[in-house]
């Protein structure tokens, strides 16, 4: 399975410990911080062909690959990164780190504070979107890089991109973003405010300074999360009304239903590999980003200095971020005369559509990056 | 690999009378927008020849990613729901190449145009065409060259003559710059120059406000 030849095979990570660490928007220095993150394909003589991936909420920087041989699971965007695949590592370099404030090597609540000796839990600074961009902003110039050919991500990942296409708009020559907003809705603040409460309302969670995970309460917020990453749709095809193991009902409070089941094995699975005061973190970065709240709301001011082409993408059963927001954005972009290109592709598969979508989606950042490229290639060579 | 692409645009452009003409019709370096660009072969044909900075509008997804495919960039959109993504004069050229009879307003479509572009190119399906017009003094809604499909199935939903949209254009203090009738088989005999209600299947126009 990991010799498969559209593979990037095994992968290692690698840690990139910055000593003198950041500044945060919110003023505060933290330091040090570590980013843990992987490459795919080769960087070239003049290190223009970097594109730099971004994960969502609950991604991190194993974007793709295997760690070693009969490895189950590949990274979580394999399908798209690859020889020949849409991000081409037989031409472009991979670039994918794990968030600042995330739980997969990087630093966040759960990493020592070289102050007290002991895990920062709730004493982590509330870090932004911003805060993440200029944490990668730092590994960029670490790696050498001047200008990335691509930033690219869905969901957080798309946020992320704007974010760099916004405040750094000369280091990169496209931003690729999915299934994502320019500021989430009210209702979307409502799931993660709710998520947030089962986690700090479990007696487990202790003001976040546990041993082990308060899993109830992060295995309750994950579940909510997920329906929200489904459409009524995707559910009622893939479980309807089916009961789990019995012919009939329980008329108890088990889990009777096909749904219960899938949900509490998508709760169980995701508190082995996540860290509960990280999703506090990140959910509220989440809720914070708003690229147009320092313009007084006004999206097409955010991008006054925005320089480089966009594409933009959305799914049309997508309703935790729906198309209505990314053609919010187009909108901004076309007013400030971006090149831009937009899809809503249709799909049943909801929010989770970014990586279902595999064909479809593939095409279209094929299309994309490697006209980016060639044009640029030609333009160099004029 | 530029001058396979710079053949290709060119052969495209050729083998379409409406196409060649319009091309010539268009200056080097501009602003152009194709509203039903359907796979952007136009606009890539226009980046290659001319420089030009394009962008299209495409309702149909698997055309939108063949547009990608070429480097064109494509905003997915219904023609119907309305341009006002698009803001006042963002555009040189404003390209509606044998879409207008598919809106469900091409009037609306025509102001909106030249609101967004400083000229506009239309290029436009007479039902005045003589073909056309024999085929209903016959007794039934034409099909031809140029409107290949049955009455109860196209999505030509708006058929004019010339003579119509040069008075639609009066009304809407729109003042046609050029007028080029072109005929089927790629001639434009002398019959098509003097009586372009009868003798054009299709004519270009360039229009302004």
């Amino acid at each position: 399975m990991t010799t498969k030849s559209d593979s990037v095979g095994i992968v290692q990570p690698h840690d990139f410990i910055l000593q003198e660490g950041i500044r945060l928007h919110s003023g505060q220095i933290l330091a040090p911080v570590t980013l843990r993150y992987e490459t795919y394909g080769t960087l070239s003589e003049k290190k223009d062909n970097a594109i730099l991936i971004e994960h969502a909420l609950s991604g991190d920087a194993h974007a793709a690959g295997y760690y070693a041989e009969g490895d189950g699971r590949p990274g979580w965007w394999d399908s798209m990164i690859g020889p020949g695949k849409p991000f081409d590592t037989n031409r472009y370099f991979i670039v994918c780190s794990n968030i600042l404030g995330g739980c997969s090597g990087s630093t966040g609540p759960g990493s020592i504070n070289p102050a007290t000796g002991k895990p920062y839990n709730m004493s982590f600074p509330v870090i932004t979107i911003e805060d993440m961009v200029d944490a990668q902003r730092k590994l960029k110039e670490h790696l050498g890089i001047q200008k990335w050919l691509s930033v690219a991500g869905g969901s957080m990942g798309g946020m992320q991109a704007i974010q760099w296409g916004i405040k750094y708009p000369e280091e990169m020559d496209s931003v690729i973003a999915i299934a994502t907003t320019a500021r989430i809705s009210a209702q979307s603040i409502a799931f993660n405010w709710v998520g947030r409460e089962a986690i700090m309302d479990d007696q487990d969670w202790n003001g976040g300074n546990y041993e082990d995970q308060p899993e109830h309460g992060l295995a309750t917020a994950r579940m909510l999360a997920h329906i929200t990453y489904l459409s009524e749709e995707s559910m009622r095809q893939k479980f309807g009304r089916r009961l789990q193991s019995s012919e009939d009902y329980s008329y108890a409070f088990k889990k009777d239903f096909s749904v219960e089941s899938y949900l509490e094995h998508q709760g169980s699975r995701f508190v082995e590999r996540f860290d509960a005061n990280s999703y506090l973190y990140i959910t509220r970065a989440i809720d914070y980003f708003d690229v147009a709240g320092r313009h007084d709301g006004e999206l097409k001011k955010a991008f006054e200095h925005v320089k480089c082409p966009f594409m933009v993408v959305s799914f049309s059963s997508d309703w935790l971020f729906p198309p209505e927001q990314s053609k919010e954005l187009v909108r901004a972009l076309l007013d400030n005369d971006i090149d831009t290109t937009y899809c809503n592709i249709e799909s049943s598969y909801g929010h989770d559509a970014f990586l279902l979508e595999e064909a479809t989606l593939g095409r279209m950042l094929s299309g994309f990056l490697d006209n980016l490229y060639d044009r640029r290639e030609d333009e160099n060579a004029k | 690999m530029r001058s396979d692409l710079i053949k290709a645009s060119e052969e495209y452009i050729y083998s379409r009378r409406d196409l060649s003409t319009m091309t010539e019709m268009i200056p080097e370096n501009v602003r152009i927008l194709d509203l039903g660009c359907g796979t952007g072969r136009l606009l890539k044909a226009m980046q290659v020849l001319k420089g030009a900075r394009v962008m299209g509008v495409e309702m149909n997804e698997s055309k939108v990613i063949e547009c990608i495919g070429r480097g064109v960039p494509v905003i997915q959109k219904n023609l119907d729901d309305g341009l006002s993504d698009f803001k006042d004069n963002s555009f040189d050229f404003v390209i509606l190449s044998q879409t207008f009879q598919t809106v469900k307003r091409p009037d609306v479509i025509l102001d909106e145009m030249l609101r967004i572009g400083k000229r506009g190119i239309v290029s436009f399906i007479n039902i005045g065409y003589w073909r056309a017009r024999i085929q209903i003094a016959f007794g039934n809604m034409p099909v031809t060259r140029t409107l290949p499909m049955q009455w109860y199935d196209t999505t030509n939903i708006h058929l004019g003559t010339i003579s119509d949209f040069r008075k639609l254009c009066r009304d809407r203090n729109i003042r046609i710059v050029t007028e080029i009738p072109l005929q089927e088989r790629n001639r434009i005999p002398w019959r098509c120059r003097l009586w372009p209600n009868l003798f054009a299947s299709t004519c270009v126009f360039i229009i302004e406000k």
